[in-house]
């Protein structure tokens, strides 16, 4: 499971060899460990009007980036205004574009210039972040246009970035504000190594629902009290889901097939939660898993549905068994046990379901149609399921993994694996805790204006959007 | 919990000597590895890996990491000098807080009830708030010892404070001594195998090869039909890549049981043999648990309670003189356990016979069911009574699951509590079961459970 391509390139002589030759040099990603800094430097913040250098008839200053500036400055982040604030020798940790002002196409023009000036001083493992407004029908078509925009803009960008620097978008809709938890999360998320291999993605803020943690240790304990279900936690994504939330503070209950319950007692006893053998498909399996935690712990705040498998075939070669299981276990057991878990009204207030899509599901991929079928399922799922949740401050939204090293990718043939992996902006495959981090992201109360969202955890990979 | 008693027309006596009433214990749940016949699956298992899976399962299913517990009671049968320590050891490799105590029991088959009946009463008396009993058992990995002869040479040599003292004791060795002694099932005193002792007892009682073979049927039948509906879901995790009992034949039938050729009783005079491979329990790997508790303790942790440990009694027979049959001890110890208890064999909605073959079970159940028996043996009145085959072993027993000798005792009660826990919540009334364990030496060990 260890990709030894990028090991090799990072270290020794093997180093200098790959420098010489020009061959792709995927970096070590930072990656989140408590206590660990937020960033690793500066951050600076443009706006509209930030032109490079300043235009003599430039808008009035933004007051939108001073709001995000404001609000980075309250975590303690070293916060610039202008491109030159940087010493010699300095690198960018981070750079927030505020395009929420911007009117039409021609707005994009100093902010991005500017952003471009930054782009050679981005630090390892740095972080672009463009905060931006959705477009609606409603919007006049310059404005429509300018939205968009921005859209293309940041997954162009993203796929500029080298050592390991990734771009992110932030989409305001609806009521959402700038002042929103979720604004400040997602920030908050975009700049942290618990991002690392989220890459090219824009997620959407469509309320200011949400609960900002509280003073002090709040940020590190997200999940403080909160109890929380993990399907599929005996192994791979599933164990570091379990690992992350348990971590964030939650108390985790792992679930899995009676026949891993071996390697599920390890990861139950490993976060200090429990283990409740069960099978997702069994018909009453929403039920049995919330009173379980009802009866156990008193409440249930998070539901991540990991549980997944995968019986891949061609279309033309593709059979009853193996269509059916798929989709028994990748979506018909999800929707049924929201189904249950909704019905019973005893979820907690502003519980959080979490739902593995895939990038197959997004993309396609050949000989996957009953995986795709499932997982596309899913994202078609959790958008018709968060407004269900929402009145109660509930949220619905899936996270779709693209290559990540796990057991599973590991049985792909040599080669091929070689190649999947290097098919991202990042050049590398993500981790499980990758997947992990950006879950517990969205199980967090911070998250609450984050519903029915689809957030691909793949480094930019070259498929689909 | 009542009060402690005290009188009222005297003063307190000293602390010390208050005498704290009685209170419940209860059977939170329970864990146990699948268990493999000796040989297959945990070939190369120790028993402390397969207790300590036992117990990290067990701490898994009721988050009990960290947890400091009162005690950790079990043992083996089979066991290597080096295991002295063996439950402890396991607390030690396990998530449980490395404070909670531990210590080796030993009692034959009837270990893991013995365990239960020593942390329950504890419990009772107040002395500890939680424990968890258990056992383990492996025949694939038992020890071999080396002959007397190699044993004192080796002793005498290690005493020896001169080279030429050492030599002299070597030089006592014959090669006869080399050869090693693998460990037996056999009665020390009689040098009998258990299964020719039970053949003894099968031909006094006449038990016959069809309803031993459609008791093993039935044993296949209940622990299959137990599996397919999940019943061991929560009592059960896996090991080695085994998720259910590999002894469990599901295609078993009346048919293929009588091919069987008999193993025991080929000697006895003037009886046809009838005890096969297919009607006796095969050497099998394996270890439990039960979690046990007070009822505060439970609910200070929001843990179910599946059962409460009513009363316990064991018993033991003469067999080396032939007074009665090697595993006969339950017959005497029941009549004993209900008097106390002012019960009847009818007063049970589970009745749990541990078998140790299909005969053993069924020269019990004859025993109770036999006038002169009763009058003779037990002195009582009239026969003890009759077990409706209906809540015998419902859920199947060692001939299907396996008997890895200290570890049945925990499989047993941890199953039972649970089906009481269910009898009750279909029913709303209280159930009650009886359990009974035969074992090697003329022992046997029996116990009340209730539903909470």
């Amino acid at each position: 499971m260890t990709d030894t391509y990028l090991r090799l390139v990072n270290s020794g002589v093997t180093k200098k060899l790959a420098k010489q030759l020009g061959l792709p040099r995927p970096a070590v990603l930072r990656r989140y460990e408590p206590g660990q800094p937020l960033v690793t430097g500066p951050v600076l913040v443009l706006g509209r009007g930030d032109n490079l250098p300043p235009a003599p008839d430039a808008p009035a200053p933004s007051p939108d980036a001073d709001a995000v500036a404001h609000v980075l400055s309250g975590w303690g982040l070293d916060v610039r205004r202008h491109p030159s604030q940087l010493e010699d020798g300095g690198r960018w940790a981070g750079v927030v574009v505020v395009l929420t002002e911007a009117e039409e196409p021609a707005d994009l023009s100093g902010p991005m210039l500017a952003l471009g000036s930054t782009l050679r001083r981005i630090a390892p493992s740095g972080r672009i972040v463009t905060v931006s407004r959705a477009a609606t029908p409603d919007d006049g078509p310059a404005l429509s246009a300018v939205r968009v925009g921005i859209d293309g803009v940041l997954r162009s960008v993203a796929k500029e970035l080298r050592a390991g620097a990734t771009g992110n978008g932030i989409v305001l809709s609806g009521d959402a504000t700038l002042d929103g938890p979720s604004v400040a999360g997602l920030l908050r998320f975009f700049l942290s190594s618990k991002s690392a291999f989220v890459d090219g993605q824009l997620v959407t803020v469509s309320s200011d629902a949400g609960v900002l943690p509280g003073a002090g240790s709040g940020w590190e304990k997200p999940l403080d009290g909160k109890v929380a279900v993990v399907t599929g936690a005996a192994r791979g994504i599933g164990a570091a889901i379990a690992k992350v939330l348990a971590r964030d503070g939650a108390t985790v209950v792992c679930v899995d097939v009676p026949a891993a319950g071996d390697a599920l007692a390890k990861v139950a006893n490993q976060v200090r939660g429990t283990a409740l053998q069960l099978d997702i498909t069994a018909p009453d399996a929403g039920d049995r898993l919330l009173a379980h935690a009802l009866e156990r712990h008193g409440h249930l705040d998070v539901v991540v549905h990991n549980a997944g498998i995968t019986r891949d075939k061609l279309l033309a070669n593709m059979t009853p068994d193996r269509w059916d299981s798929v989709v028994a276990v990748n979506i018909a057991a999800q929707l049924r046990m929201n189904e249950q878990l909704l019905a019973s009204g005893k979820l907690a207030e502003g519980a959080r379901i979490v739902s593995l899509a895939s990038t197959s599901g997004i993309a396609g991929n050949r000989g996957q149609t009953n995986y795709a079928a499932s997982k596309a399922g899913v994202i078609g799922m959790v958008r018709a399921t968060g407004p269900l949740l929402a009145p109660s401050g509930g949220t619905v939204n899936a996270v779709a993994p693209g290559f990540i090293e796990t057991e599973m990718t590991a049985k792909i043939p040599a080669l091929t694996r070689q190649v999947a992996r290097r098919l991202d902006s990042l050049q590398q495959g993500g981790l499980p805790v990758d997947v992990a981090e950006t879950i517990a992201f969205l199980a967090s109360p911070v998250a609450g204006g984050v519903n029915g969202q689809v957030v691909r955890v793949c480094g930019q990979n070259l498929v689909g959007q | 919990m009542s009060p402690r008693k005290t009188s009222p027309s005297t003063p307190d006596p000293a602390p010390s000597t208050t005498q704290p009433a009685v209170r419940d214990a209860v059977i939170v749940g329970g864990n146990r590895i699948p268990f493999a016949r000796a040989g297959s699956a945990y070939r190369t298992a120790s028993n402390q890996e397969m207790f300590t899976a036992a117990l990290e399962g067990l701490v898994a299913r009721f988050g009990l990491q960290g947890e400091r517990l009162g005690e950790v009671v079990g043992g083996a049968v089979l066991k290597h000098s080096r295991n002295f320590n063996l439950i402890r050891e396991s607390v030690l490799g396990s998530s449980l807080d490395a404070a909670t105590p531990a210590y080796d029991l030993q009692q034959a088959c009837a270990t893991g009830l013995e365990a239960t009946i020593a942390v329950a009463n504890k419990i009772r008396l107040g002395q500890q708030d939680s424990g968890v009993a258990g056992g383990t058992d492996t025949v694939s990995d038992a020890p071999i010892a080396v002959s007397e002869g190699l044993r004192r040479v080796l002793l005498e040599a290690q005493h020896a404070k001169t080279t030429q003292a050492r030599l002299k004791a070597f030089a006592k060795l014959r090669p006869a001594d080399l050869k090693p002694n693998p460990p037996v099932t056999d009665e020390p005193r009689t040098g009998l195998s258990m299964g020719e002792h039970q053949a003894i007892t099968t031909a006094q009682w006449g038990i016959t090869r069809e309803a031993q073979d459609e008791l093993a049927l039935a044993s296949h039948q209940n622990l299959a039909a137990a599996y397919e509906a999940g019943f061991f879901d929560d009592l059960v995790t896996p090991f080695r890549g085994l998720s259910r009992d590999n002894n469990l034949r599901t295609d078993s039938s009346l048919e293929k049981l009588a091919k069987l050729k008999p193993v025991y009783g080929k000697n006895l005079a003037g009886t046809e043999p009838s005890m096969t491979a297919g009607n006796s329990t095969p050497l099998t790997d394996g270890a439990s648990t039960v979690l046990l508790a007070s009822r505060e303790w439970a609910a200070e942790r929001s843990l179910p309670v599946l059962a409460r440990f009513v009363d316990a009694e064991t018993a033991a027979v003469d067999f080396v003189h032939g007074a009665e049959g090697l595993l006969m001890a339950p017959a005497y110890a029941v009549p004993r356990l209900l008097a106390r208890n002012g019960l009847t064999l009818g007063d049970f909605d589970f009745v749990e016979i541990h078998e140790a073959f299909a005969s053993t079970v069924l020269t019990i159940l004859a025993a109770w069911e036999d006038d002169t028996f009763c009058r003779e043996r037990l002195g009582l009145d009239a026969p003890l009574g009759k077990v409706d085959r209906s809540v015998l072993n419902v859920h199947g027993s060692s001939l299907a699951a396996g008997h890895p000798f200290a570890a049945t005792g925990g499989r047993i009660v941890a199953s039972t509590a649970k089906m009481l826990s269910q009898r009750a919540a279909e029913t709303g009334k209280p159930a009650r079961a009886l359990i009974s364990i035969c074992a090697a030496g003329g022992l046997g060990a029996t116990a009340i459970l209730e539903s909470a």
